[in-house]
């Protein structure tokens, strides 16, 4: 007779719990483990394994998001409950142990709109760690791709012009090529100069994964709205978050000399201005400087820009198309500086 | 010569310290050229390699398209053999990645295989301290061609770098290239048709010898350039090498700085303190055995220091040099000196002092800021100077050697 109670009281809890809100659940224990699962459902990051549907967090957007092949990317941040990020005064976020930065990407005309992949950023006991997943072929859930796999996509840029292209997934050493500051692996896109919460979110619920989400104030400027900065600004927001992940002295390009972050003195020779090549090899496309004032068709870095080609192509790596509207903002840029005297 | 050396036993009494230091967990993770898919899992095996571990890689052809990399310490990435019949990583259709194997990961041996034909680099190393390249081979199986990749191989910000037994062929800049690194050995390892054969750039305390540099547009370099996180490189000796026919018309990308290396350069030293260039054999070099030179190009870094400085040449052997001056204006200097200019070349800047029994020619270009065109070549004699103190030998950690053994 107790059996029977508890079978009724099971299956009253369950109606009560309603059958849209089956309460999904992070599996906070898998999170914060030493584990790579091989399905992503098992982290219990989304309702209905809805990679746009997240179980619990806030979404986000960024000013200036880092070109991938002209993916549409859904993020957003899982915080374990009752635990906050901080806002540093350098404008760094600090996040708790446990959190998660979820990214899927994909294009709106490939696969009904659907995500090719979701990459997974945990930040651990241990430091973050970083799990690429691809989804298979039904939707229904995604598979650890650890070795990293090119996919065949055909999709259209905004130009309208039709690319198809065989798509890099990263593997997770690639992850950490970029994601890499002195050899740890750290989270690039969410810094308060670049970070904006989901505008939906109440001010409660940002309270409620924010310590201080005043705090987060962006500074660098919409890349495509030419009202929202200079030339000159759009172009620097354009190479911090493009290139600066590893152009930067603790980064995977310490060693070329070459810094591009937004806090670089945008005159120096280190941020590429008459700026020989070092370790360039064919990117140098047989020019001298990385930029030329005045002259984009004499600056390579506007010529690896605008290459696929592995032994030229910048990035190194997450590019397999190239970014029209980026080049043109870096040519205009670069044409509208002043000619150098010598 | 020296081809087969004497360390043998310092290496000996090493092994023992070696083998109780590996974790008793160490397996072997082998995968199989033919396997489907075997560019992903060749990279899983160097994901899930732990420290300790060697991923073995099966005899045969690798036909890859992506670039490898490894971040794990204290592995061993193991092949079949170099040559025919062995592991060779064949990058020709190669889409992605600068590289064709990336290192960034400390203690790891890299032996027993060939890569072959990638984009961009051969095999990099960044930040991995303590990396042995041992029988390896880089090739670029066209020979010399402008679109192939820049490095075979390249070590670049690391303590203590071990290159033993290479052969690297084809480079469109250096085919050995250890830049902004610290505590080096390049030995037993044959440069041939790269643009430079090998190459020490912004480096501090490098051992290069009993190589062959061989028909490459410059056999060895020592380079010091500004604007880059490590410079002011130093102590560097090359010595009991065979740097011959190095003919090969330069064939870098221009703007690089290799791309003004004269074809027909044995060992050039561009600034940089106290580099001893001993005991070598040179023959048919036909702009210079040895030529040494300041940095001549217009730079804004107020902390470079442009000029070669305690520079040593001795004790080596001179074959024939000079014949084919390809720097601008040589081959009239050449005319007026009789058909040749002597071995050794300096441009005038910095101090070098020359104990070999041969020529000097200098272009009495103290200043760098100088134009080459107003060079006024004569011969120089470099041997009254007072060398300084020999420097020591490289020692590597114990360990580093026992791999190689």
């Amino acid at each position: 007779m107790k059996r029977v109670l508890a079978a009724v009281g099971a299956a009253l809890l369950c109606a009560s719990g309603g059958a849209a809100i089956v309460a999904p659940a992070v599996d906070q224990a898998l999170v914060e483990s030493d584990a790579m699962p091989p399905k992503l459902s098992a982290f219990g990051l989304f309702r209905g394994n809805d990679p746009k549907a997240p179980a619990a967090g806030i979404g986000y957007t960024l000013r200036a998001p880092l070109f991938s092949d002209y993916t549409d990317k859904h993020r957003f941040i899982s915080i374990p409950a009752g635990m906050k990020a901080s806002v540093a005064a350098d404008g760094t976020i600090a996040f708790p142990v446990g959190t998660v930065l979820v990214k899927s990407f994909g294009w709106a005309d490939v696969n009904g709109g659907r995500p090719v992949e979701t990459r997974l950023l945990i930040h651990r006991a241990s430091g973050w760690t970083a799990l690429p997943y691809i989804w298979d072929a039904d939707g229904k859930d995604a598979t650890l791709a650890l070795g990293g796999r090119r996919v065949a996509v055909t999709f259209k840029s905004p130009d309208g012009e039709a690319h198809s292209i065989r798509y890099a997934v990263p593997n997770k050493n690639q992850c950490k090529e970029c994601h890499s500051l002195n050899g740890a692996i750290v989270p690039i896109g969410p810094k308060a100069r670049n970070f904006i919460l989901d505008p939906a979110a109440s001010d409660k619920l940002r309270s409620r994964y924010f310590e201080n989400p005043a705090a987060l104030k962006p500074l660098m400027p919409q890349l495509q709205d030419p009202k929202a900065g200079s030339v000159a600004a759009r172009a620097r927001a354009y190479l911090d978050v493009n290139c600066a992940h590893c152009h930067n002295p603790a980064g995977s390009a310490s060693n070329s000399g070459l810094f591009l972050r937004w806090t670089d003195d945008p005159a120096g020779v280190n941020y590429g201005i008459g700026k020989r090549p070092t370790a360039a090899g064919r990117g140098s496309g047989g020019m001298d400087f990385a930029i030329a004032p005045g002259d984009p068709d004499h600056s390579f870095l506007i010529y690896r820009l605008e290459s696929t080609d592995p032994g030229i192509a910048m990035p190194e790596v997450g590019r397999s198309t190239v970014h029209k509207e980026g080049a043109a903002l870096l040519r205009q840029w670069i044409a509208e500086m002043p000619k150098a005297s010598h | 010569m020296r081809f087969h050396g004497l360390r043998h036993h310092a290496a000996t009494l090493c092994i023992v310290a070696a083998l109780a230091a590996s974790p008793a967990a160490a397996k072997v993770i082998s995968v199989n050229a033919t396997t489907p898919d075997a560019n992903e899992k060749l990279q899983e095996a160097l994901i899930l390699a732990e420290p300790g571990d060697t991923v073995q890689l099966g005899a045969g052809v690798w036909k890859l398209t992506d670039g490898l990399s490894l971040d794990v310490a204290n592995v061993t990435v193991r092949g079949a053999g170099a040559g025919e019949g062995g592991s060779i990583l064949d990058f020709t259709g190669q889409q992605g990645a600068g590289e064709g194997l990336l290192v960034t990961s400390d203690d790891v041996l890299l032996t027993e295989f060939a890569v072959l034909n990638t984009k961009g680099d051969g095999i990099k190393s960044k930040g991995a301290d303590r990396i042995v390249y041992h029988k390896l081979r880089v090739e670029w199986t066209a020979g010399p061609k402008e679109t192939n990749g820049a490095y075979g191989i390249y070590p670049v910000e690391s303590s203590d770098v071990l290159i033993d037994s290479v052969y690297v062929r084809g480079a469109s800049d250096a085919g050995i290239y250890v830049g902004q690194s610290k505590n080096i050995v390049v030995r037993e390892s044959i440069a041939t048709e790269n643009v430079a054969g090998i190459e020490i750039e912004n480096s501090y305390d490098a051992d290069v010898h009993d190589n062959i540099a061989t028909k490459n547009t410059g056999g060895i370099l020592v380079f010091d350039l500004p604007s880059l996180p490590m410079q002011g490189g130093h102590n560097v000796r090359v010595f009991d090498n065979v740097v011959n026919d190095n003919s090969t018309p330069n064939f870098a990308p221009k703007g690089n700085i290799v791309a003004s290396v004269p074809t027909g350069t044995g060992v050039l030293v561009m600034a940089n303190r106290h580099v001893e260039i001993f005991d070598n054999v040179f023959d048919n070099n036909g702009t210079a055995n040895v030529m040494i030179v300041g940095y001549r190009y217009e730079h804004k870094d107020p902390k470079y220091q442009p000029l070669p400085r305690q520079i040593v040449v001795r004790g080596n052997q001179h074959g024939k040099a000079g014949y084919a001056p390809k720097f601008p204006g040589g081959d009239m200097i050449a005319a007026a000196m009789g058909g040749s200019i002597p071995p050794v070349l300096w441009d005038g800047a910095g101090n070098a002092v020359v104990l070999d029994p041969v020529g000097v020619l200098s272009l009495n270009l103290p200043d760098v800021k100088t134009p080459q065109s107003e060079a006024k070549p004569a011969p120089a004699d470099l041997s009254k100077g007072t060398p300084p103190a020999a420097l020591p030998a490289i020692r590597l950690p114990a360990a580093m050697e026992a791999k190689v053994r």
